[in-house]
């Protein structure tokens, strides 16, 4: 089954097994993983849900569209290079994803 | 305490105490309890994405059953709640209509709102609809592939959100707004203008300063809705979304002062002082800084949901937290994403910002050179810089915003050196 290990600001870590097609944000918040808000329940209008995604696993991502970046300059922490929004991140098959949760959503 | 708290309402605001009460460290048990027949639920997307079928029933849910155990959450379904005896200290039993009682320490009444009902002839025929709630949205779904001509009566949100859902899915949509302008309550002119313009290059029909008069049958079932000027427009389908009237009867019955909604103070508690409202029920006073002594409010939102619900898990743990987000909305509405930031209430000017080539559209709301709001259409750049300002007591001053290439961000200001360099 693809994961999703969540790591938050402090460095404490966990895995949560994924269903192929939901999104890495949906994921958290159905299990319950502190650090991910997502008010908007994924449709790309709060930007709560951001994570600092495993730098060498950024390649492999889809390419975040207009929308996301604009969103991404509004997060409550600073956006990096390897920000995304994990509500446009979906699982997919032999997914083993490694994000940061930053320290404020909100 | 071997009864904890009671939460009434197990929508977004009632969940979201519950799990904030955890996060908190709250040890004391939780009953989660809901009058509807399916498991925790988001909202939002009935009358979008869930209804254009873009996403999955599983996609709604809340939380996993593991994480409601895990938590020690009790989530009950299917029961309501019709008679509460309460004690002084706020502890009691709420009784449900099926005859279960629910002993609880403290009581939440996160109990929501219900659709206002129209009252004309004919809104009982089969195919007059509501939306509301998962049970309202699973039967408009149903009837879809059976349905050409719809007609929508409400432009507000949710009537406007369906109508483009529904225009989308290739259905004959016609919109009816008893206001001249979309939106009256929510949005200003100018956003009205604009979705009005926007709505009908899609082929949505809109009549505004409608007066509707009857629905219509044709054999059993609603044919077409009459309107005052006599015409009557054909409808397979219609879909009622004229705002809510806020659940307050179980509140009145055990003493709590009610207007527009339970009536609250800042950290959520009720007039008893120990009873908690949450979400779209409550009726707060006005958070957003600035805003007349006095002024109360009642949001119909999640963000709304959200934070106060963290306000009123903070007051059970025993800390006193003030409610202090900045209110803000959003609302989909086929490829048009509005997002609201602020209440622009009382504004005295605006500021347009438009980029037409790439569907971009803010208005900004001013009362002097005090910003208070922005609907952004297609512009989250400026919906979030300009939530970003309020959430920081930054301004934005009009003269920066007035040239659209300028990003908000890089242009805000803290107020104190504006009235330093006059």
């Amino acid at each position: 089954m693809p994961q999703v290990t969540y790591t938050d600001h402090t460095g404490a870590s966990r895995t949560v097994a994924a269903n192929v097609g939901d999104s890495v944000m949906e994921t958290a918040v159905r299990n319950g993983v502190p650090g991910i808000v997502a008010e908007c329940g994924g449709s790309l209008s709060c930007a709560t849900c951001h994570v600092y995604v495993d730098q060498d696993a950024l390649d492999s991502l889809p390419p975040m569209e207009e929308m996301e970046d604009e969103m991404l300059w509004g997060a409550a922490e600073d956006r990096q290079d390897n920000s995304r929004l994990s509500c446009q991140l979906k699982v997919t098959d032999g997914c083993d994803l490694h994000v940061t949760t930053p320290t404020t959503q909100v | 305490m071997a009864d904890g708290l009671l939460i009434i309402g197990s929508s977004q605001a009632g969940v979201s105490l519950a799990t904030s009460l955890r996060a908190l460290g709250y040890d004391d048990p939780i009953t989660l309890l809901g009058d509807e027949n399916h498991r925790p639920y988001q909202r939002p997307a009935l009358s979008k994405e869930w209804l254009q079928g873009e996403i999955t029933n599983e996609s709604l849910m809340f939380r996993t059953q593991e994480y409601w155990d895990e938590h020690r959450i009790d989530v009950v379904k299917n029961e309501r709640i019709i008679r509460i005896d309460k004690n002084d200290d706020g502890s009691g039993v709420a009784h449900s209509m099926s005859g279960a009682d629910f002993p609880f320490d403290r009581l939440a009444l996160a109990v929501g709102a219900r659709a206002r009902r129209l009252l004309l002839d004919g809104v009982d025929l089969p195919g007059v609809l509501y939306l509301r709630n998962a049970d309202d949205a699973l039967e408009l779904k149903a009837r879809i592939p059976d349905v050409r001509d719809v007609v929508v009566i409400g432009g507000g949100f949710i009537g406007i959100e369906a109508a483009a859902s529904l225009t989308r899915m290739g259905r004959s949509v016609t919109l009816l707004e008893a206001a001249p302008r979309l939106v009256p309550r929510a949005v200003g002119e100018e956003t009205s203008a604009y979705l009005l313009d926007h709505h009908r290059a899609t082929g949505m029909d809109i009549v505004l300063g409608a007066s509707v008069r009857r629905i219509v049958p044709r054999g059993d079932r609603v044919g077409g809705v009459e309107l005052a000027d006599g015409r009557t427009v054909p409808a397979d389908l219609v879909l009622v979304g004229v705002g809510v009237i806020p659940h307050t009867e179980l509140a009145e019955s055990i003493g709590l002062v009610c207007d527009n909604g339970v009536r609250v103070d800042e950290s959520a508690l009720a007039s008893d002082g120990v009873t908690v409202a949450v979400g779209d029920c409550a009726n707060l006073p006005n958070p957003v800084p600035g805003a007349p002594a006095g002024d109360r409010v009642r949001f119909e939102s999640v963000n709304n949901a959200v934070e106060q619900a963290k306000v009123a898990a903070y007051a059970i743990t025993g800390r006193r937290e003030e409610y202090a987000g900045i209110p803000w909305f959003w609302s989909n509405q086929g490829d048009i994403k509005l997002q609201i930031a602020g209440l622009s209430t009382g504004y005295d000017r605006t500021l347009v910002r438009a980029d037409p080539e790439r569907g971009k559209h803010s208005v900004l709301y001013y009362r002097g050179d005090r910003i208070l709001a922005a609907d952004c259409v297609n512009h989250p750049l400026d919906f979030m810089a300009v939530r970003g300002a309020l959430a920081k007591g930054l301004s934005i001053p009009h003269d920066a915003a007035a040239d659209p290439s300028v990003q908000l961000k890089s242009v805000t200001v803290d107020p104190a050196a504006l009235v330093a360099a006059d």
